[in-house]
């Protein structure tokens, strides 16, 4: 009896095992950050493009628009690509674009606007990329939705047509 | 008098030593912690991209601003979620990860005990 008890034991841990591993295999190894939340929006202080004044982003976020915070730098290629979709996005009424210069001297970045033309309503300043961490974000180029001073989309990576169209579609 | 002053001078500066090599073992510490999200298997310690290299700066202002160890994870663990930690806090998606082995621990140790007992009798 006892026996009996001990093989059933084992079979179902060993069932359980392979059940797991299983589902495991067929399960991506690749890590996929979650795209769409309902963060609030860090707090953060940071100087302004060319003029250098602080701000803190209680005095940025203080409306009831959108607001898009494109992260871009003049060094990062797939930002050129995006450019056109952010000055498409400028055309909207609803939406602020905020940048957030990242890790850029700002000669390159002045001649980068200077060649592409500037969608952006403030840009800001994060030398050290510390701010860009505070916004839970990997890299460059990366892009936030906010309303209410909380993040309703994520977009990790340059716009395209389709990431543009959803924007558009949250602005409607 | 001298002497007095020189004295303060060097305890004060071996002070700052002390607590700078503190802090700068607390960095190493939580660094080697957190995983750089864009590499393959390299801690931040490890990594130097440019995610990683931000995220070292962070860790070492949060600590100047008085943050503690698991105040920094919290903060971190917030942004990215528990993905970011190598050693995750215990919660409801991590009970298994935790207890398991202690269970299984357990288990074998009662296996034997009772072995050990029949053989005994």
């Amino acid at each position: 009896m006892k026996n009996k008890i001990l093989f059933s034991i084992i079979i179902i841990f060993l069932i359980s095992l392979f059940s797991i591993f299983y589902v495991g295999l067929n399960k991506t190894s690749i890590y996929k950050p979650k795209t769409s939340l309902n963060k609030n929006i860090p707090f953060f202080k940071a100087k302004i493009y060319e003029t250098n004044n602080e701000i803190s982003s209680n005095e940025i976020f203080n409306g009831n628009n959108y607001y898009l915070v494109n992260i871009w730098s003049s060094w990062c290629v797939p930002c050129r690509d995006e450019h056109t979709f952010l000055m498409k996005l400028k055309k909207n009424k609803k939406i602020e674009i905020i940048g957030l210069n990242y890790k850029d001297k700002q000669k390159n970045a002045k001649e980068f606007l200077k060649e592409l033309n500037n969608p952006y309503k403030k840009i800001l300043l994060d030398q050290d990329g510390t701010i860009a961490i505070e916004w839970g974000a990997y890299g460059v180029p990366e892009s936030f939705v906010i309303l209410n001073k909380k993040i309703i989309k994520k977009v990790i990576g340059p716009l395209d047509q389709k990431t543009f169209l959803e924007i558009e579609g949250i602005l409607k | 008098m001298k002497f007095f002053n020189f004295f303060i001078l060097v305890f004060l500066l071996l002070g700052i030593n002390f607590s700078n090599a503190e802090d700068k073992n607390l960095i190493y510490k939580i660094t080697k912690n957190i995983r750089c999200l864009i590499c393959q298997g390299q801690s931040v310690y490890d990594s130097d991209t440019e995610f990683a290299n931000s995220l070292k700066i962070l860790v070492e202002k949060k600590i100047n601003e008085g943050m503690t160890e698991d105040a920094i994870y919290k903060h971190l663990t917030m942004k990215y979620g528990d993905w970011i930690l190598y050693k995750p806090k215990l919660n409801k998606n991590t009970y298994i990860l935790w207890l398991l082995p202690l269970l299984l621990f357990l288990v074998g140790g009662a296996i034997i005990f009772k072995n050990l007992k029949i053989k005994k009798n």
